[in-house]
């Protein structure tokens, strides 16, 4: 049975043809000129081979003739100065230097925040101005608008966006994932006693925006607890921002929300983390890296040189020993505006949890680019579940049509990193009763679940 | 005269210093450098001094100087309120000079009155597709009714006499526009625009809060963010003073405008 990660969308493809042709390129991305020689070297091979036929023919010739000669008797048949230029010549010309690339103001963006400050943009060629946005709803339509070239985005938002739902249709890429885990449930310090989700019948909830991780997997706590998120509880799309406030002036009972706004709800003895979003799905997407795909079409090598940017960035952030520093690059007004103390807590999970506790959990949050088409699968299976999709869905079509997991992999080789070598994987959960999800089989999963609205 | 405002002025500061007072009184000492509950006065006055003595600053984007964002602030007012004022000025003119067509567009009028201007927001985002621009129509709608209305209601009332003898000269329609219809309705125009500033500007922080970036609005917001309370009062303080002044510049252009029949 063919699976569907050997079945890469045609976008995804091409752009992994267009990374092949430069994967010799990024190695040395820092060094020109090893750049120039590998490539010229790359170009004389191939056409020594279409001349010679086999290398072994070409070592034959130059026993013969002597390598100073050879050379210039291929020049004389084949122009390779020219051909050389050429082969350079498609590395690199980036369609557009200054770039806007948008952001809300929580950790999850942390690689695309910090690329600006410590200059992964600048590296790869680029010009980028990241700018602050207000909340979900805004940074899609500045997207959408054009407002901002790319931008960051919760991982359900281009599913969503490219289907028309919840927006009007427009297709979108996400390249990268950007952090993996790194939310929590966060409630009210009045709550202390509450031990499960049964306790929590009538709270009221947050969720940054009904196309989130959070609300997904808020509603799946709920739910897998005998708690009809619908039904039994109140859910409210607020912007993470003014989350601390209204759990602050007592407006809500808690959220499941982006950090630094749970370790801030500790930090002004509002609230207490009661769960972290890991202990529900471990290594759960949350926010991603995307981009128009009309952009990254008109744009192939500035998306290029973006994704490179995200993927280092994000690789970099992954490395526990960078986070200090991290955290002191994006806390400024200028990006998060918050205590670095705060930041710092949440980057190296070393953290009070407002209930008098300190607790060491390193991978709190974790940076990891690589967008599996089995988390978009599973969040579908959710927007499917709750009603956010009323008609049929051809998961696996979609899932490859946004998430470039084969065009992530190819970047994270051409830097040099490990890339999982499928596309798609079974993700475990720690909680609930169906534990394990088959992406192959996304219609039995929803249908498994005992509260649904579909 | 002269003893009554002096007492006036006393009373003012009496109470300001009383309003003070009683706020630092009751604020609570911040721990280990956490503000406990409400900032008090003096926090925010240095914060305000740290903010006014360098208004210029430009560190990056996300964060530039009050005086920076006013004048974002002021320039997208200035943008939105003054093509509200020629759209409202014209249409006012022409429905305070014709009852029919008053009777007409009225129900029109009064229903979208009382609409607040932000909520179109989404659907200038949808159909402008530019933020900016999008805050600026927010600012155009906020402006456009009290001025539609006082002008059409100041035309309106303008004296018969004025009109008859306008027509007994037989003026041409533009002097006459130019000469009497503007100068006799004059007072009940600029009263309109008066209105229409203050409602512009309380209405530019709200779209700007919405659509980040710059502006006083945005700075609200983005201290808002890190619960900054004494710069969120700074700006507060901040937003009421241009306020003050725009509507003062409207009270003297009013005094110019008045006359006695």
């Amino acid at each position: 049975m063919p699976r569907c990660d050997d079945i890469a969308s045609s976008v995804d493809q091409s752009l992994v043809a267009t990374d092949k042709l430069k994967s010799s390129e990024s190695i040395l991305a820092t060094n020109s000129q090893s750049v120039e020689s590998l490539l010229e070297g790359a170009v004389e091979k191939a056409v020594n081979a279409a001349i010679f036929g086999s290398e072994l023919g070409r070592r034959e010739f130059l026993r013969l003739v002597g390598a100073g000669t050879a050379s210039a008797i291929v020049s004389s048949i084949f122009p390779l100065d020219p051909a050389k230029a050429l082969a350079q010549e498609k590395t690199r010309p980036i369609e557009k230097k200054e770039l806007k690339v948008g952001f809300i103001p929580i950790t999850c963006a942390t690689p695309i925040i910090m690329a600006e400050p410590m200059g992964f943009y600048k590296k790869h060629g680029l010009d980028v101005q990241v700018y602050k946005a207000s909340g979900w709803a805004m940074i899609r339509d500045m997207s959408i608008n054009s407002e901002t070239d790319a931008t960051h985005m919760l991982t359900p938002m281009p599913l969503a966006i490219s289907m028309g739902i919840g927006s009007q249709a427009v297709p979108y890429l996400m390249p990268a994932v950007e952090n993996i885990n790194g939310q929590a449930i966060t409630l009210h310090i009045k709550h202390k006693g509450v031990k499960e989700a049964k306790d929590m019948k009538g709270f009221k909830f947050c969720v940054p925006f009904d196309y989130s991780m959070h609300n997904f997997l808020l509603r799946y706590y709920l739910a897998e607890g005998g708690i009809d998120p619908d039904k039994d509880v109140q859910i409210r799309v607020v912007p993470p921002p003014e989350m601390v406030a209204n759990l602050k002036a007592g407006n809500v009972d808690g959220y499941l929300a982006p950090d630094p706004f749970n370790q801030r709800a500790v930090y002004e003895d509002a609230g207490f983390i009661f769960m972290l979003s890991k202990e529900i799905w471990p290594g759960h997407p949350c926010c991603a890296f995307a981009a128009r795909k009309e952009f990254a079409e008109k744009n192939p090598n500035t998306f290029q040189a973006l994704f490179k940017s995200i993927v280092e960035a994000t690789q970099y952030a992954h490395q526990a020993s960078n986070r200090k520093e991290i955290a002191a690059a994006i806390a400024p007004r200028n990006f998060l505006n918050q205590p670095v103390e705060v930041v710092e807590q949440v980057l190296t999970g070393v953290f009070p949890d407002g209930l008098g506790n300190n607790k060491n959990v390193p991978d709190r949050i974790d940076f990891d680019p690589f967008p599996y088409h089995s988390m978009a699968i599973w969040i579908l299976t959710q927007m499917k579940r709750w009603g956010y999709i009323k008609q049929d869905v051809n998961y696996k079509k979609i899932a490859q049509e946004v998430y470039l997991a084969a065009g992530c992999r190819e970047v994270m080789k051409s830097l040099g990193y490990k890339a999982p070598a499928q596309n798609s994987t079974k993700h475990q959960f720690t909680l609930g009763k169906n534990k394990l999800f088959d992406p192959d089989a996304p219609e039995n999963y929803v249908r498994a679940f005992a509260i649904r609205r579909s | 005269m002269k003893g009554e405002r002096k007492k006036a002025f006393g009373s003012s500061i009496l109470l300001l210093t009383l309003f003070l007072s009683l706020w630092q009184l009751t604020t609570k000492p911040a721990v280990q450098g956490k503000s406990q509950g409400l900032p008090g006065p003096a926090a925010v006055a240095a914060r305000a001094w740290e903010m006014v003595s360098d208004p210029f600053y430009d560190r990056g984007p996300n964060d530039k100087g009050i005086g920076i964002q006013l004048t974002y602030s002021l320039g997208r007012l200035l943008l939105g309120y003054s093509a509200a004022a020629v759209v409202a000025i014209f249409l006012g003119v022409l429905l305070g000079l014709s009852p029919a067509l008053y009777r007409a567009l009225n129900p029109y009028i009064q229903i979208l009155k009382p609409i607040s201007p932000l909520a179109w927001m989404p659907l200038f985002l949808y159909t402008i597709k530019d933020s900016g621009w999008s805050a600026v129509m927010v600012i155009f709608m906020s402006s456009l009714w009290p001025i539609l209305a006082n002008t059409a209601f100041g035309v309106a009332g303008i004296k018969r006499d004025y009109l008859n003898v306008s027509a007994l000269l037989q003026l041409s329609w533009l002097r006459r526009l130019w000469k009497v219809v503007l100068p006799a309705a004059a007072p009940a125009i600029v009263a309109g625009l008066r209105i229409s500033i203050g409602s512009a500007w309380v209405a530019i922080v709200a779209a700007e809060m919405l659509i980040g970036g710059t502006g006083i609005g945005y700075f609200v917001w983005n201290e808002w963010n890190n619960l900054q309370l004494t710069s969120v009062i700074f700006a507060i303080l901040m937003t009421g003073l241009v306020g003050v002044v725009l509507d003062m510049g409207f009270g003297s252009l009013a005094k110019v405008v008045t006359y006695r029949e």
